[in-house]
């Protein structure tokens, strides 16, 4: 029997060995000179944070057939999934790598984002992250860039504007403490909040096992008499925050960061729940600008809903990406260092008007500069308060 | 009777160097085909990892296979493993010049102290009966993963600093280092920065090391003691079989070698959160066991294998990629059970089994 089994599974792998070895490609060398550049793209495409991954792929493959539309710098998209996982997101680039990728745009969340980067690192290919906002990603490396802001950027804007717009009150934090992206926005919004001489009430940290039930940091911060409650978390829980808040009749000023972005488009999500948020985002799907509004509009035609900060991210990666391969005068039978190089040497020089804001532009150490900018939600869309 | 006890016994040692053969000659072929350029870059990155997945299923398989009791924390010893090596590996960075010296000691380190925590965890709980290792492990697996998020490690000229961050307050820069300090893990956001150095003939040589200790520990006389406290508790107590001694000897052992390939893994990405160590990665762990047969090695080698290569090579399903790789699962495990199949396979391989057993098995088969 034990026997058999091994037998069984022998030629399983034989199969799985045959078809990954196939799969490579044939040759990595493009001579003809109409060929595209071949952009990767790494996010988690199923799992807990499929939302972001999606919605940025569906923003860059929106942007790559404008710009290929357009003439000019051609482009082919290939997207990989990483479960939002460090080891699996190795893997999509990996496999990105046989297909031939000379720029990759992503990955998408932080924990794959800083392994992914060594190896990108490493091996020279020139990487642009939608969203991954910690430091630790770009930290050290030459070839890495942002176009989201960094965490602690995020913290400081977010205390920023509470200390100016909404002065002398009480603040809570509600964060997740085994979560890279919410325990560094809340280590800077607290140090800033204190620089400022905002008072923060109460604290109350959750884990991913625990995101079920928010009762005991809300009743905490309704003792606290926290008048605002800051939410450095991805829009999953705080779905559960704002319904648990709803049902105990207790009304503070809800304040999220991009993470929160998306929580209108969440399956089974009550809106009218969201009326009165706050969130920090780059990115306001009823803005009026006609670049905006024909994003929106094609947007909505394809996938049947309102895009959000994070389709607008992979939307603005995209052009970056052909802008900065304009101005370098790459050629798509460039090898990928050669790209690289070029491209790094142009990022700190060039100025993109994206969806997430106008001029950004490149530090030499990978950051974006763009302003940050507090939208609210009032009838089940962002508006500018 | 003797001549039929040492018949056994070799034949079990014939079964222990095929699977040793098989590894080595899996290993050859794959240097080979990598130093070529032959091997795609998909899967030459997982060559490590399935290393480890390896190392871990045949150490989970010593608990649950030939202790016969049910661990549901395995990825904890992982987890003690990985971020111990990574602190281990990036103090001694700028004292050992050799990375494979240095991966090395973090192995044994990681080993050490997930045996150590093994030892800790097993100690109380062995010498219940009933399913309480279960439930203690999947607690310990828990426990670990959030000790984990809470600390806070740097190393610098003046040494190992160390911070809990359990009022969730704390952060890098309460440890206090110098100018030159390096912060090794970050509470939730885990080792970052981790300098790259597990290969794949390290985590080869771990695979050899970990069959030799399990197999050599399953043909000893503490193996046999182990296994007849596996099949008849009360049986092994009346001859003198020391039960928390054995139990605790396959307990101990199986998280060493999990803290080992823990290491390793830790040391081949350059980011790690403790939230990987979480109890989807024991159950996958369980799953390579069950998959490969219980206390059967080489099934939980092809089983850790093939059933870490399977979601990578699914990867042109796209979005159907996990639902192909279930029902995959479902079908191997009808598969293996249908006795039609099993009867056809049988006679599909008789002429190979009587290779392998060599004339004795021929002369019976024709008497």
């Amino acid at each position: 029997m034990k026997r058999i089994v091994s037998v069984v599974l022998a030629a399983m792998l034989l199969v799985c060995c045959l078809s990954a070895c196939s799969s490579a490609p044939a040759s990595t060398s493009n001579d003809s000179s109409a060929a595209p550049f071949k952009i990767g793209g790494i996010g988690p495409l199923t799992g807990d944070a499929a939302i972001y991954g999606q919605s940025v792929m569906n923003g860059a493959k929106i942007a790559v057939e404008e710009i290929n539309a357009k003439g000019g710098v051609q482009l082919q998209f290939q997207e990989e999934d990483d479960v939002a996982d460090g080891e699996k997101g190795v893997n999509a680039y990996n496999t990105l790598m046989d297909w031939g990728m000379q720029v990759l745009a992503g990955p998408v969340t932080t924990g794959s984002a800083i392994a992914v980067s060594t190896e990108a690192y490493n091996d020279r290919v020139f990487a642009i992250t939608p969203s991954a906002s910690s430091v630790d990603v770009i930290d050290g490396k030459d070839n890495m860039f942002q176009v989201c802001f960094t965490d602690p950027n995020q913290g400081v804007g977010a205390a920023d504007y509470i200390s100016t717009n909404m002065a002398g009150s009480k603040v809570a934090v509600i964060y997740r403490n085994d979560d890279a992206y919410s325990q560094g926005i809340r280590d800077t919004f607290v140090a800033e909040a204190a620089a400022k001489g905002l008072e923060v009430v109460y604290e109350g940290p959750f884990t991913k096992d625990t995101s079920t039930d928010f009762s005991v940091q809300l009743n905490g911060a309704q003792a606290a008499g926290a008048d605002v409650i800051f939410l450095p978390i991805y829009y999953q829980p705080a779905s559960v925050i704002l319904n648990q808040a709803n049902v105990m009749g207790y009304a503070p000023t809800f304040f999220g960061v991009d993470g929160m972005d998306g929580i209108l488009t969440m399956k089974g999500f009550d809106t009218s729940l969201a009326e009165g948020v706050m969130l920090l985002t780059p990115f306001s799907a009823d803005a009026a600008d006609s670049r905006t509004q024909a994003f929106v509009k094609t947007y909505t035609e394809r996938y049947g809903e309102t895009p959000n900060q994070f389709a607008a991210d992979g939307y603005d990666v995209i052009y970056t990406i052909a802008a900065a391969l304009e101005a370098a005068g790459c050629t798509p039978d460039m090898s990928a260092a050669d790209i690289c190089e070029a491209m790094i040497k142009v990022m700190p020089t060039i100025s993109v008007d994206g969806l997430t804001g106008q001029g950004m532009t490149w530090s030499a150490s990978g950051e974006v500069s763009k302003a940050p900018m507090a939208v609210v939600i009032r009838d089940g869309v962002y508006v500018t308060p | 009777m003797a001549i039929e006890k040492k018949k056994g016994l070799k034949k079990a040692a014939l079964s222990d160097l095929i699977t040793y053969l098989g590894v080595t000659a899996v290993f050859v072929i794959m240097s080979l085909l990598q130093s070529r350029g032959m091997l795609s870059r998909s899967l030459s990155g997982q060559l490590v990892p399935i290393c480890c997945y390896v190392v871990m299923a045949v150490s989970l398989n010593l608990t649950v296979g030939v202790l016969g009791e049910l661990s549901l924390g395995h990825a904890g010893f992982m987890s003690v493993g990985a971020f111990s090596g990574i602190i281990a590996a990036m103090c001694l960075q700028g004292h050992i010049a050799s990375n494979p010296v240095l991966l090395l000691v973090a192995m044994v380190v990681g080993a050490f102290f997930a045996a150590i925590v093994g030892l800790l965890v097993g100690l109380p709980v062995l010498r219940l009966r009933g399913d309480y290792l279960a439930i203690v492990t999947l607690a310990f697996g828990e426990i670990i993963k959030d000790l984990i998020n809470c600390l806070l490690v740097g190393y610098d000229s003046r040494g190992l600093h160390f911070a809990f961050n359990f009022n969730g307050k704390q952060n890098v820069d309460s440890l206090n280092l110098a100018e030159d300090g390096i912060a090794i893990i970050k509470g939730a956001q885990g080792a970052a920065g981790t300098t790259k150095l597990a290969t794949f003939t390290a985590g080869f040589i771990l695979v050899i090391l970990a069959l030799v200790v399990v197999l050599n520990l399953m043909r000893s006389r503490s193996g046999r003691a182990i296994m007849a406290l596996r099949d008849n508790r009360i049986a092994a107590e009346s001859v003198g079989i020391n039960v928390t001694k054995y139990k605790l000897m396959a307990f101990v052992t199986s998280a060493a070698l999990a803290g080992a390939a823990g290491a390793l893994f830790g040391l081949n990405y350059s980011s790690l959160q403790a939230t990987k160590f979480n109890f989807d990665t024991s159950i996958l762990v369980l799953v390579f066991v069950v998959l490969g047969g219980l206390g059967n090695m080489r099934g939980s080698i092809i089983a850790a294998t093939v059933l870490t290569i399977l979601p990578e090579a699914l990867r042109e399903f796209a979005d159907y990629r996990m639902l192909v790789y279930a029902i995959v699962l479902i079908l191997v495990m009808l598969a293996t059970n249908s006795p039609r199949l099993k009867a056809m396979l049988n006679r599909a391989f008789s002429p190979i089994k009587r290779l392998f057993a060599g004339k004795g098995a021929e002369k019976e088969a024709a008497q």
